[in-house]
């Protein structure tokens, strides 16, 4: 019988593989719903090469692998469904090369959005990357293959949108690149166009089309000031109309929509963060006149106006990633956090209200509804976000059956549901346009033959 | 039901109709404004309840005591007009909403009122407050609730404001020192306008620093500087306190420098005008309000209201003048370290 520990720390060393309790049990659970399910063996690779071995060795054992970046997705993405190795990529935390012309960065498996956001700050103060409003410890490429969004995705999309180039390691255990990078190993520029952008065989996929050992990202410029503006409105209705106003501007960093009953004085009203950023104050006067000229009829028919936001309120509604989040996630004390955020059309953003508030009352949740603005108000992510008490079975069932309910909603309106559970992408997958899950299936099949990579997940 | 006391006869026979006269935000001659000052008496529409940016100045500009703002703002009520969007005023309520989460020191006779405004209990220290200092109350229980007046909501202060008197009163304070401008106004003009009985002293802080510092006479080092003073809105409710800005002035060894928007003319911090009548008049008060302070020489721009100093702290310094609350002041002329910025 093959001891496939000892094999695993020929390849990794003995210190960074385990299959003692402690890990098995950490790395079977995640904070949100999905029942925990423990792996066999957790590894921790620091090239490309040590990956590409213990792929090979999974591929030829018939071994499940799940490879894992923050593991803070919620919805049980990474927990080992089928046991086998669990390939934690946090030793690959190199930021391999700033192109300050180009403006992208190469960044190892590993490198989490907090590392990437200090090292620009020190190294290369003129540029900036999209962060999420996920904890500092969520990493670049877990958030590219959930297609994540963050604080430039009003302006320039999903934070996938932004990859300029991979390195994956195949199933089978090639090393295959993708993008400018597959011909010139010095360009990370272009994740596909003007060919075939082939990086959509691995984003959105979960891991189960290869793992991504390298990532190009684009920079953008970080400008000198950044500042908030608070809109206030009690009618819901008005909400697409608002964003559509504030979009025609080309004026915002971020838009973000908040609507919860606690704090008090958020009750009754929709809270819309407006960020905008300048290199002077007279760039950023410039741009609060257009805004609030944008939004000036509104205001006059005393529907929605401007909150005077003090100095002292600001920097926590600028921080990135916001703080608050996490504060919400824990609100009811007990480690509990899952939410449901459907891609949706800027339309229904009404009706998803309305339904959130219908879920909260039939359940008797504690909630929290934060929608962040994608493309320039394309669409936008619909958190249905609830928090939870571990210790408490009953309010984790009475979540369940709401995201259950949500997720049902989301896919009768037409939205698509962002980072999916399993049992959500079984939904997916039964209502899916027949010729467009044969393709799933041909490329699932095509790259991993032996159905080794996150079993359970996008099974087509 | 509270009535405002406010008497027709008085207002008909007024001679200047000198509260919407010397209105800074609306233009209008003494007969225009009798005969819309008639109208809003009569419970009629008229283009000033519309127009008006919620200033409180009226309030001091009638020198018969007859309440014509809280009159107006009555009537915005009454005929459904928003001086400011919906949604803003129920921020207001739901946010100053008494939940039980009050603060109360060690309290006696003598207390300190904090509003329910956090930078309070940092400021009210070191030997200006020695020996009061504990005695304090603090949270939406012992809120005002004068900031209505902006939104048109004087149901919310008639409905809140008789359990706030009786919430302190309860705490067996004889004399409450109030910290916050707003609070003293609303003890002294707009709860007595409505017949609300204060059974207990209130002392405006001017007044304690004061006297305070006449105490400490002999520590004070003149400061020698230039200084211009920003009045709030909320002072309009009691221009008497005015002198012992002054006063204090005087008292540490400090210029104030001379003002057009000074007194009965100052201009307000215009962030409440921001969010009911939008950035144009803002800006523009604003714009006026700290040229004429970098124009006549100020070092510093002296703050009563918190409020203000948070909404126009930062664009002070950015004109060159250096931003501080008047606490902080009297605790640099008496040789003390100044308490964190708001």
């Amino acid at each position: 019988m093959i001891d496939i520990y000892n094999l695993l720390a020929e390849i990794v060393g003995e210190q960074h593989v385990s299959n003692h309790k402690e890990e098995r049990y950490f790395y079977g659970c995640d904070p949100g719903l999905t029942p925990p399910h423990e792996p066999d063996y957790v590894v921790m690779p620091e090239t490309t090469e040590e990956v590409q071995q213990i792929v090979k060795l999974a591929n030829k054992e018939k071994i499940p692998i799940v490879p894992k970046g923050g593991g803070l997705a919620l919805t049980g993405l990474v927990i080992p469904q089928k046991g086998g190795i669990v390939i934690d990529m946090k030793r690959m935390g190199k930021i391999l090369e700033v192109n300050e012309k180009s403006r992208y960065v190469v960044v190892e498996g590993g490198v989490t959005h907090g590392m990437l956001q200090n090292y620009l700050k020190k190294h290369h103060p003129k540029l900036r990357h999209s962060i999420p409003d996920s904890p500092a410890i969520s990493t670049v490429v877990g958030n590219a293959v959930i297609h994540g969004q963050g604080r430039l995705t009003q302006q320039y999309g999903f934070n996938s949108d932004m990859v300029s180039g991979l390195e994956v390691v195949l199933p089978t255990g090639e090393i295959c690149r993708i993008g400018s990078h597959s011909i010139s190993s010095q360009h990370w520029f272009s994740k596909g166009a003007p060919w075939p952008d082939l990086s959509g065989l691995f984003l959105g996929w979960f891991g189960t089309t290869g793992i991504i050992t390298k990532l190009g990202l684009r920079l953008y410029p970080c400008k000198k000031m950044r500042d908030v503006m608070v809109f206030l409105t009690d009618k819901i209705e008005l909400v697409p109309d608002i964003i559509l106003k504030l979009t025609h501007t080309e004026m915002t960093e971020d838009i973000v929509v908040n609507e919860q009953p606690l704090p008090p004085r958020m009750k009754g009203n929709i809270y819309i963060l407006i960020i905008i950023t300048g290199d002077s104050d007279e760039e950023l006067d410039f741009k609060r006149k257009i805004i609030w000229d944008a939004l000036w009829d509104i205001f006059e028919s005393r529907d929605g106006g401007f909150l005077s936001v003090p100095a002292d309120m600001k920097p926590p509604l600028l921080e990135m990633p916001s703080r608050d989040v996490v504060r919400f996630a824990d609100v009811r004390k007990g480690g509990g956090f899952e939410y449901s955020g459907p891609i949706i059309p800027l339309e229904k953003y009404p009706e998803f209200i309305t339904k959130q508030k219908e879920l909260v009352s039939k359940y008797n949740l504690s909630y929290s509804a934060t929608s962040r603005v994608i493309a320039g108000g394309h669409c936008m992510m619909y958190a249905f976000a609830f928090t939870f008490n571990r210790a408490d079975p009953d309010e984790m069932d009475r979540i369940r059956k709401a995201l259950r309910e949500a997720a049902e909603f989301t896919v009768e309106q037409g939205g698509m549901m962002w980072k999916p559970t399993i049992e959500e992408q079984k939904m997916i997958i039964e209502r899916m346009d027949p010729n467009t899950l044969k393709i799933m299936k041909k490329i699932k099949e095509l790259l991993d033959p032996n159905g080794i990579m996150n079993p359970g997940n996008w099974e087509a | 039901m509270l009535q405002l006391n406010f008497d027709p006869a008085k207002c008909i026979a007024c001679k200047t109709q000198d509260c919407l006269v010397k209105c800074q935000y609306l233009r209008l001659d003494k007969d225009k404004a009798k005969t819309e000052m008639q109208k809003i008496i009569n419970g009629e529409d008229s283009f000033v309840l519309h127009d008006c940016v919620t200033c409180y100045a009226c309030e001091e500009y009638c020198k018969m005591g007859n309440h014509p703002f809280y009159l107006i703002v009555e009537r915005q009520e009454g005929r459904g007009i928003l001086p400011a969007p919906r949604s803003i005023a129920t921020m207001w309520i739901n946010q100053c909403e008494p939940r039980g989460r009050f603060t109360v020191g060690k309290v006696k006779e003598r207390a300190l009122s904090f509003c329910f405004i956090p930078i309070f209990p940092l400021w009210a220290t070191g030997k200006l407050f020695d020996g009061i200092a504990s005695s304090y109350i603090m949270g939406e229980e012992f809120f005002c609730n004068a900031v209505f007046l902006h939104y048109a909501k004087m149901s919310v202060i008639k409905d809140r404001l008789p359990k706030v008197i009786e919430n302190i009163a309860k705490l067996g304070i004889k004399e409450l020192i109030c910290l916050h401008d707003e609070c003293y106004g609303t003890f002294n003009s707009l709860a007595p306008a409505y017949g609300m009985k204060v059974p207990f002293k209130t002392t405006h802080y001017f007044e304690y620093l004061y006297e305070k510092l006449k105490e400490l006479k002999d520590e004070i080092k003149p400061l020698n500087v230039k200084l211009a003073y920003q009045r709030p809105c909320s002072n309009r409710l009691s221009p008497k306190t005015q002198h012992f800005v002054d006063d204090i002035f005087n008292l540490i060894g400090a210029h104030r420098v001379k003002r057009e928007y000074v007194g009965e003319n100052a201009l307000c911090c215009a962030e409440v005008i921001r969010m009911g009548q939008g950035y144009k008049i803002a800006d523009d008060v604003q714009k006026r309000n700290l040229e004429d302070m970098v124009k006549a020489g100020a070092e510093y721009c002296v703050f009563n209201c918190p409020m203000c100093y948070l909404s126009i702290g930062d664009k002070v310094s950015k004109r060159g003048l250096k931003p501080i609350h008047i606490i902080d002041l009297c605790k640099m002329a008496i040789g003390e370290k100044t308490a964190p910025g708001v």
